[in-house]
């Protein structure tokens, strides 16, 4: 690898040409940035588990390119993993994820990773990989719900391509990190019923519709409890888009235009 | 120099079925000296007896903590148990590295048990002569193994191995029944009883024996591996000692004990 090589030829003494220069053909190309990308995922705890949702749209660059990808999938029996960025890194996140599941199922011994241990998994992976200086290029959300010693436990947390990682009642990536959390921080109670939190979320997505020019108006709905998960169909929201600012967003702005 | 035409290496099989360097190997088990270990519902208690090789030397080490909610009792060759234990603890603090979470006891035992097969199956391998006493918690509560050198492992309530260990299973056996809603000091009483049956003649005191507990809360918080300090395990048993010189009240346990028809404990 060219960084390696760059190393060995500075311990040696050697030369004073830049490493990159010196390591020649040798050099290797990562993920520079991203290319099919996927916008903001978001989710929260209720009642009785975790809701995320996400529209189903992928972008290829700017140019909206794939208008119905699912951005969630189920991981195991007790967890639910929503993703923004580059698209094919997380389809291989997911093979990460099946290959680590089918080996837990293999053991049979009735263990299963729950929600804590598949976010734990992926911090590690996606640190490593951002040590490589090779990252997958994606926040991930990771929601599940698992029996524990003090009954059922909610789980809800975030890592994102540098390793980043957290746990909270609500998160969000992407455009949602900066128009949804300040909604869910005014609105989010740890009692919310199912119904409450879908209209919640909805009210989120909405906010992200109007305000973030990459999304689209097709969302998908997912919610995990003890019974396991569900991913709900695609559908639309109704929008309004008669406001004034819509018709006219310079009225009343400062600036030159 | 060979005690029949099959014994030469692990790998070979005698016409009747058995490897006999594996045999071999659990015999090593049955020489060193006993330990055993029982288990409750939320609790595991293992004890071993301790054996210096001279009056001027110290004893070897016998019980190891390998994580918070996880240790071992051995019996055989110290030394390859060591190397397991050691073996043991890497593959805890991987886990626990990784998922953030401890490492399920059954499949701890489990990767201990597969590391011991692969010695019965190449023939430049040498088969760990070590039996283990595996105990440790997880979701579904406090477990006790028995890690064996061919490779086999079985989970018990109770159980003893090492030399005179029959007579520490046959009191486990009169016993074990109602070990479930024991209490821990209840389960050390118990050890230290079952571990004086295997001392014959020997007087049980703090200095030859070792006790280490592990257990949780009804909650599910750990209380993580813990070996008794010597005073304490003194204390008990000289209580058990003042309760057998004095026998007024008619002992319980042992009516219950009676008539069981609980399987004998043999492999």
């Amino acid at each position: 690898m060219a960084w390696q090589q760059a190393m060995g030829s500075h311990a040696a003494g050697g030369s004073q040409a830049p490493p990159a220069a010196a390591a020649g053909g040798g050099e290797t190309q990562r993920t520079q940035y991203p290319y099919v990308t996927g916008n903001s995922v978001i989710a929260l705890k209720y009642k009785d588990g975790v809701i995320m949702a996400s529209d189903t749209g992928a972008s290829y660059g700017s140019t909206l390119r794939y208008k119905s990808v699912e951005r969630i999938k189920a991981v195991g029996k007790h967890s639910l993993i929503g993703a923004s960025g580059e698209f094919s890194d997380f389809q291989e996140i997911l093979r990460y994820l099946d290959e680590l599941t089918l080996s837990d199922h293999m053991w049979d011994d009735g263990n299963s990773l729950g929600p804590k241990e598949i976010h734990s998994y992926l911090t590690r992976v996606m640190y490593n990989r951002r040590n490589k200086f090779d990252p997958l290029w994606n926040s991930l959300v990771l929601g599940g719900v698992k029996k524990g010693p003090k009954g059922d436990e909610k789980y809800l947390g975030m890592v994102n391509m540098i390793g980043t990682h957290f746990e909270e009642n609500h998160v969000a990536t992407g455009f949602g990190n900066h128009l949804a959390i300040p909604i869910l921080r005014d609105e989010w109670r740890e009692d919310l019923t199912f119904e409450e939190a879908v209209k919640l979320i909805e009210k989120c997505l909405l906010v992200l519709l109007y305000r973030d020019r990459s999304s689209i108006n097709k969302f998908q709905i997912a919610k995990i409890t003890t019974e396991g998960s569900t991913i709900y169909p695609p559908y639309s929201l109704k929008t309004y888009w008669g406001f004034s600012h819509f018709e006219n967003p310079a009225q009343g702005a400062v600036g030159s235009w | 120099m060979f005690r029949n035409q099959y014994d030469t290496d692990v790998t070979m099989w005698s016409p009747a079925g058995r490897l006999f360097q594996v045999e071999y190997a659990m015999e090593a088990v049955k020489q060193g000296s006993a330990c055993v270990g029982l288990c409750s519902q939320n609790h595991v208690v293992l004890a071993s007896v301790n054996k210096a090789a001279s009056e001027l030397s110290s004893h070897q080490r016998k019980v190891f903590r390998v994580a918070d909610h996880a240790g071992v009792a051995l019996a055989g060759l110290t030394a390859d148990g060591r190397v397991l234990s050691r073996f043991l603890r890497n593959e805890c603090i991987n886990h626990s590295l990784v998922y953030e979470a401890p490492l399920p006891v059954s499949r701890l035992a489990l990767r201990l048990a597969d590391k011991a097969q692969v010695c019965t199956q190449r023939s430049w391998k040498r088969p760990y002569g070590v039996g283990f006493l595996v105990a440790g918690l997880d979701e579904t509560g406090a477990h006790l193994y028995y890690n064996c050198p061919s490779g086999n492992y079985f989970e018990y309530q109770a159980f003893a191995i090492g030399s005179r260990s029959q007579v520490a299973k046959t009191f486990l056996e009169r016993r074990f029944k109602g070990y479930k809603d024991y209490t821990p000091e209840q389960l050390i009483k118990d050890a230290l009883s079952a571990i004086k049956e295997t001392l014959q003649g020997e007087k049980l005191t703090s200095s030859n024996c070792t006790v280490a507990i592990i257990g949780q809360k009804a909650d599910g918080t750990i209380e993580p591996f813990e070996l008794i300090d010597a005073k304490k395990i003194q204390e008990t048993i000289d209580s058990m000692e003042a309760a057998e010189a004095a026998p007024t009240e008619p002992s319980s346990m042992q009516e219950e004990g009676r008539g069981s028809d609980a399987a004998p404990m043999d492999i």
